[in-house]
């Protein structure tokens, strides 16, 4: 066959092939959006609410269960998060060839580096990446670790809203039965022009010590030692880091801001190779970086006195100046008085 | 604290720091008390307008502005009284609008739940 046809339009057959049915439900399949190691991603239509929405579904029918298991855990650890910065699912169902789907919100909007590429504003890119903080913050609370933080899991929506995608990876954080975590590990279903480590995606067994699962360059050391039962909060700490760093880099050939030496050490400090150099939560990277909008000093960086000097002049430069005004106005004025 | 309140105090302290420099004007200095009470009263005045202003809008720029305008009506209205001394009442008078305006924005509980203005 592939004598006659390009390697593209192989795929597209294969596509078409592997489209789900769809009939006997209340969703129209529209286009196909974006592919797993397990599940792919498709746009429908909700028939009955007239919208469109996402929709996840497995490969192929699992006659084991294990496959369809995982995607439903997935959803339930969806449903189970509800928060503004986590794309809602609305449905979950099985099609009549025998395949797992769940349905969720179809988010329109671009990926959080795309975006602050066309903010100039640290300030802003830094209350961005705070909004992913309180997300993942609140997964955390709920003891669900995300384990696949990067950027092209951040999404930025049409209304500014910001949205932590794609828990393929999650990790549930309390202690089953056994004493052991309980873990998700679904093919994610990135979108087509990320990297990811396939060994990862790819995976459909539970995770054990020594499987690597992430995205190199976002993931922390010890997941990428395949250290699954020693991975924290911090692990998710490690990627939020690195994600900063990506946020706060100023855009190619742009002079509008360098990265100030106290962000670096928080971006330093959230990477740390070592657990315990690490911040211990979300919240309290969150804190610093709080802190640094503020002008406050952060756990971060000990900065000297010439620094302190000049964040306390940013922090209070227009009363500063206008007591400097007042001060001068009434000299000149006593000056001249008494000449 | 409440802005309203905060805008009350410190307007009401800048302006008694602000009239006690009248004490370096020998020529006002036997009316140091009333110069002090009056300019008191037009720094409390300043500070419960800025307060006002700050519980309504959200901007240090613009809060530093109208404590401006606000300092240099009530300044311009007691040098009016005063029949001279314009610039030494209006100008200063001003600025401590100025700046009960930025405490204002600055700091106090707003009205409702929102970040402080940065």
């Amino acid at each position: 066959m592939s004598n006659f046809l390009n390697d593209k339009a192989v795929e597209r057959l294969r596509i078409a092939g592997a489209l789900p049915e769809f009939s006997g439900t209340r969703y129209m399949l529209q286009e196909f959006l974006a592919r797993g190691g397990m599940g792919t991603v498709y746009t429908a239509q909700d028939k009955t609410l007239n919208r469109r929405v996402a929709i996840k579904v497995l490969d192929s029918p699992d006659p084991h269960g294990a496959l369809e298991e995982r995607l439903l855990r997935e959803a339930r650890v969806l449903a189970k998060l509800e928060h503004p910065g986590i794309v809602p699912v609305h449905d979950a169902g099985t099609l009549p060839d025998g395949r797992v789907f769940y349905v969720m919100k179809f988010v329109e909007g671009s990926r959080v580096d795309q975006s602050v590429a066309g903010v100039s504003s640290l300030p802003e890119r830094l209350r961005l990446f705070l909004r992913i903080c309180e997300t993942v913050s609140f997964a955390h609370s709920r003891g669900i670790l995300h384990r696949d933080l990067k950027p092209a899991n951040v999404m930025v929506g049409a209304f500014g809203e910001v949205l932590v995608m794609d828990w393929g990876l999650a990790k549930i954080l309390q202690p089953g039965p056994a004493g052991h975590s309980e873990e998700i590990i679904v093919s994610t279903a990135p979108p087509p022009d990320t990297v990811t480590a396939d060994t990862a995606t790819q995976t459909s067994s539970p995770t054990q010590d020594g499987m690597v699962m992430g995205t190199p360059g976002f993931m922390s050391p010890e997941q990428a030692q395949g250290k699954s039962s020693s991975l924290d909060a911090r692990t998710d700490i490690f990627s939020l880091g690195k994600l900063l760093e990506v946020m706060v880099k100023p855009a190619k050939n742009s002079t509008a801001f360098r990265i100030p030496r106290v962000l670096r050490a928080i971006c330093e400090k959230a990477c740390a190779e070592s657990l315990t150099e690490r911040y211990g939560s979300v919240s309290a990277l969150a804190a610093d970086i709080s802190q640094y909008l503020d002008g406050m000093p952060v756990s971060a960086y000990r900065e000297n006195l010439w620094e302190r000097t000049q964040r306390f002049y940013v922090r209070y430069q227009a009363a500063i100046l206008l007591i400097t005004v007042y001060l001068l106005m009434r000299t000149l004025f006593v000056f001249f008085d008494r000449h | 604290m409440n802005k309203i309140v905060l805008g009350l105090l410190v307007g009401a302290l800048l302006g008694a720091i602000d009239g006690g420099t009248a004490w370096f004007t020998p020529a006002v200095r036997p009316a140091i008390v009333g110069i002090i009470i009056g300019s008191t009263f037009k720094g409390l005045l300043a500070g419960v307008a800025a307060g006002i202003f700050a519980r309504k809008v959200n901007s240090v720029p613009l809060g530093i502005l109208f404590g401006l305008a606000v300092g240099f009506v009530l300044a311009f209205l007691v040098a009016r009284l005063q029949h001279g001394y314009y610039f030494e009442i209006i100008l200063p008078g001003s600025i401590v609008g100025g700046l009960v305006g930025w405490a204002t924005q600055r700091y106090g509980t707003p009205a409702d739940a929102t970040a402080p203005a940065r």
